[in-house]
């Protein structure tokens, strides 16, 4: 069992009056990297604000290895953070910017350009010491930033959307690389994200924030697939809501635009012809032809979209809509628009959720 | 050539003769001071004046002053302004520009009466106490052209997020301002040293009335007891401003770039 590092705890902002964190309790343990993710406005940038010092809470505390860090200034927290915007100094190259850290410490001269050397390293930019933010590309200037951060030995990271700048593909290697680091380095690392396949591609946990509140704590397994609340499983990944009216609460039985099938889930609560939300994501639906599963529904084919290795359709039941994904088959070709076909839902897959 | 291009040539060159005509007469008129040839004596005459050497090294000390002693002020308080106090925005430049419209003698007798040797603080009761009284005045003076081109040099980086990463870094807000944020916007700052050089280095008004022996009196008292000298102290003059001006431009092309790329 890994050791606890970081407790927030109680932790409320207010800006004029306006609450951005409401009451919000975390742990985080030692080398862990998790991710803040909610959206524009939930508060998680906020509270990585808090965590490095930049803001203080309206309540609440935060404890580093069991130490209180609320009154604490900014300069004095080590905790190395990155930047949206890079924010590498114009004025110096490199090695000066890597190194500002060392020489604000008072590092002996020798001692810091052999710490500059192993940080290049790291990033893989040995070699470019010289070079100065602006003859950088975007990508390399946030790689610096990160050594940047790093080379101080910060006890903690901080990421405030570091890719989100970046092109797609330069976004994508440069996510690999900095949890590659992390790992390497065993650090733990705090990075705020509004880009949920982000925070499931790199996190070891991701806290989901709506509104100010910690909506899930938990693992990408268990935030995709057990989503905690209606935000968590809409705002996470794809979903598929199909409104389906209670037809027999003690058979579990509903109907979907006229389809009767049974629901396992179905809240013994629910009652006759009340309208209930089924949700599911695109990968537990498929093609009656590939799997056979316990719900079968009859459909017709609205939408195609070639995505590469996934094909993804829109199937039109009635009212409801519904989106599957299924794998490119060199062989089979996808259905065609207005094709009439069969989906195969589990019912276990079925998440009820309520209006 | 279109009839356009014409009609634009024709009013640049009568705005350029408004402003070159008097100066080249000026400069002509300087070189006459012998009859019937051109020569430089004029020019001669005023560099041997130990009155112009005098009075121009005290003006070029009192200028280096004024410089140190503005940066001082306005960089911190621009830097703070924008990084903390943006609601004080408009105040403070509101107050900035106060110098362009409260002229220049309402400052000096303001200081002569509240700085005098009968008050608390009697600056005017010694040279150095009046030195320093002037300085004063010239950072006054000079703070509209100097905060405009620190705020300007400000805005070209971003001051928060920059200051942030010092932070987190472990710098402190002296650290931040004289490692970070100065030299980022060193370029501005000289600009408006360079502006404020020469403001003080013709200033008149404040120099005379506080009896100090500055270049813009000297320039006042030549004009009124010679001929030929103070049109060569007049072209001196311009070029010291042009000079300032040049030099204005030619660093712009040494701020720091800055590049937010997406590759």
């Amino acid at each position: 069992m890994a050791e606890e590092f970081l407790r927030i705890d109680r932790l409320v902002k207010t800006f004029d009056g306006n609450t951005v964190v409401r009451n919000v309790d975390l742990a985080f343990n030692e080398g862990e990297f998790v991710s803040l993710l909610g959206p524009s406005g939930c508060g998680k940038t906020t509270i990585l604000r808090m965590i490095a010092g930049f803001e203080r809470p309206s309540a609440g505390r935060i404890l580093v290895q069991g130490r209180d860090i609320t009154g604490q200034p900014a300069n004095q927290r080590k905790i190395g953070m990155v930047f949206q915007a890079y924010a590498l100094f114009p004025n110096m190259n490199v090695a000066g910017n890597i190194g500002f850290g060392l020489k604000v410490a008072g590092t002996p001269r020798e001692e810091a350009r052999a710490r500059i050397a192993e940080m290049l390293k790291l990033i893989g930019l040995s070699g470019l010491e010289k070079r100065f933010p602006f003859e950088l590309s975007g990508g390399q200037q946030q790689r610096v930033a990160l050594a940047r951060a790093l080379a101080p030995r910060p006890r903690m990271l901080l990421l405030d959307e570091p890719l989100s700048a970046l092109d797609a593909k330069i976004r994508v290697a440069l996510r690999e690389q900095i949890r590659a680091i992390q790992r390497e380095l065993g650090i733990t690392t705090v990075f705020v994200t509004h880009d949920q396949e982000e925070a499931l591609s790199i996190s070891d946990r991701i806290v989901v924030l709506n509104a100010g509140k910690v909506e899930q704590f938990g693992s990408p397994f268990d935030v995709y697939n057990k989503p905690a609340s209606r935000f968590v499983a809409t705002f996470v990944g794809t979903l598929n809501t199909l409104t389906a009216t209670v037809a027999d609460p003690a058979a579990r039985t509903v109907a979907i635009d006229g389809q009767v099938v049974t629901i396992p889930a179905l809240p013994a609560t629910a009652r006759s012809g009340e309208a209930v939300a089924l949700t599911m994501r695109p990968e537990a639906v498929s093609l009656a032809a590939d799997t056979p599963r316990d719900i079968v529904l009859d459909g017709t084919v609205s939408e195609v979209s070639f995505l590469g290795s996934v094909i993804r359709l829109k199937l039109d039941l009635g009212t409801n809509a519904i989106h599957l994904d299924t794998f490119n088959d060199q062989r089979t070709p996808p259905p065609a628009f207005n094709q009439k076909v069969k989906v195969t839902i589990a019912s276990s897959d079925v998440l009820v959720l309520e209006q | 050539m279109n009839g356009k291009r014409i009609w634009a040539w024709f009013i640049f060159a009568l705005g350029a003769a408004y402003f070159l005509l008097p100066l080249i007469a000026t400069f002509e008129f300087s070189l006459k001071m012998r009859r019937g040839a051109y020569t430089w004596d004029a020019y001669l005459v005023v560099f041997a004046d130990p009155r112009f050497q005098a009075t121009f090294t005290y003006s070029l000390v009192i200028a280096l002053f004024t410089i140190v002693a503005g940066i001082l002020i306005i960089v911190p308080a621009a830097y703070l302004v924008r990084l903390r106090f943006q609601k004080l925005r408009p105040v403070v430049e509101f107050v900035t520009l106060l110098p362009l419209i409260i002229p220049p003698i309402i400052l000096v007798f303001s200081y002569i009466r509240m700085y005098n040797t009968s008050s608390l603080l009697p600056f005017t009761g010694s040279a150095f106490g009046t030195d320093l009284l002037l300085t004063f005045a010239y950072v006054t003076l000079s703070l509209p052209f100097m905060y405009r081109a620190v705020d300007t040099g400000l805005r070209t980086i971003d001051v928060a997020t920059l200051t942030e990463a010092a932070t987190s870094l472990g710098a402190s807000q002296f650290t931040i301002l004289a490692r970070v944020i100065l030299p980022n916007i060193l370029v501005a700052v000289l600009s408006g040293a360079f502006l404020t050089f020469a403001i003080v280095m013709g200033e008149f008004v404040v120099a005379s009335l506080l009896n100090r022996p500055a270049f813009g009196p000297y320039l006042q008292l030549i004009g009124a007891n010679r001929a030929y000298e103070p049109a060569a102290l007049a072209i001196i003059a311009f070029i010291i401003t042009w000079g300032a001006m040049g030099m204005i431009q030619l660093l712009a092309r040494f701020a720091p770039k800055t590049a937010i790329r997406t590759d």
